[in-house]
């Protein structure tokens, strides 16, 4: 009956929004067709103005570097609702002691010693790897966000070698909340900054160094830092809260064991 | 050439995207999805956008699947322990009865 009654509503929907779908589709303008000015404007002017060969962080970090102080803002508030709602109370405490054991069972094996030997050793390179995007933003694709979340994967593969306590010591750590924290502040203080000096909100006032190199184009590689900053704290931290949840029973176990 | 690649890529992402809306198991249901974020990702950069590509790599296809992986995780622990707690009670109402 409900089977039913949701292809009748579909048949429904679908009769009236398909001819309003086909109509629509008749007027998209050609395959690759580009309408506006601003994408042409930009790219004529970016390397000039600001020293910068990776428009799209220009963009992003410097003419409409508000946008991107306001989606760092929604990521700080979303890490901090997930670690409000998943936060450990008395009741549960309780729970997990009883049901300690049994899970044990179900639990996966541990990882081989190739296994180990492999993830701690990509552990170095990736946090290699997520700095250079990071630096990098300005001049070829990447920066702050993108090499943030490469840099949060970082402890993840700790966790998948099975060292269940070097990963908790990383990503219990203090230094993770307060990292977010400074990045989201540092990113205002950066847009302050151009506040006084220029009168602006975050305009970019340091001076732009040589086009393609990693120290230019002013504040964009400031505010990359920082953004680079606030999204690992607040992915670690958002990994942990998570982890946390099925991670405290196998820590348990484990102590058991020895 | 460059056309050929494109529609080939669409199709695939097209694809794959029905594909993870028709799977019903929940845990290869974000398999797929991790999947289908790498073809999105593959396809951003076929048509040029590498900066979306990096981000669509680093959360399409590593942190969302992750999260969901998880709570999953999570989900199934609980559903495995109500089953053993409906287990232990009805055996004792057995023995009561």
């Amino acid at each position: 009956m409900r089977r039913r009654s949701r292809l009748l509503l579909f048949a429904i929907s679908a009769l009236v929004l398909l001819p309003l779908f086909a109509w629509s589709m008749c007027d998209l303008p050609q395959f690759g067709y580009y309408r506006g000015p601003y994408g042409d404007l930009l790219n004529s002017i970016t390397v000039y103005e600001r020293h910068t060969t990776n428009v799209v962080t220009a963009v992003n970090f410097d003419f409409r570097a508000v946008d991107t102080l306001g989606e760092e803002s929604i990521l700080f508030m979303a890490v901090i609702g997930v670690a409000l709602l998943l936060r450990r109370t008395a009741g549960e405490d309780r729970d997990r002691d009883d049901s300690s054991k049994e899970n044990e069972e179900s639990d996966a094996p541990p990882p081989s010693d190739a296994v180990k030997v492999a993830t701690m050793g990509l552990v170095g390179p990736l946090v290699v790897f997520g700095l250079y995007i990071v630096l990098h933003g300005q001049v070829t694709p990447g920066g702050g966000f993108q090499g943030g979340v490469i840099l949060a994967t970082a402890p993840l593969l700790v966790y998948l070698a099975g060292d269940l306590q070097t990963f908790k010591k990383i990503t219990s750590h203090a230094a993770v909340e307060f990292g977010e924290a400074l990045g989201i502040g540092a990113f205002a203080g950066v847009g302050f900054l151009g506040l006084f000096i220029a009168n602006a909100f975050l305009r970019n006032v340091w001076p732009l160094g040589t086009t393609g190199s990693v120290i230019s184009s002013g504040t964009i590689l400031a505010l990359n830092l920082c953004s680079a900053l606030a999204v690992s704290g607040g992915f670690v931290s958002a990994i942990y809260s998570f982890l946390e949840q099925t991670l405290e029973m196998r820590m348990e176990g484990d102590k058991g064991h020895r | 050439m460059m056309l050929l690649i494109q529609v080939a890529v669409l199709v695939f992402v097209a694809a794959s995207g029905a594909a993870v809306v028709l799977t019903r198991d929940t845990t290869s249901q974000v398999i797929g999805l991790s999947f289908y974020g790498l073809l999105l990702a593959l396809m951003f950069l076929i048509f040029q956008a590498p900066d979306v590509a990096l981000s669509q790599i680093t959360i399409g296809a590593v942190a969302l699947p992750l999260m969901f992986m998880l709570a999953l995780a999570k989900i199934h622990r609980n559903e495995k322990q109500r089953a053993k707690l409906d287990r232990g009670s009805s055996s004792s109402t057995e023995k009561a009865a």
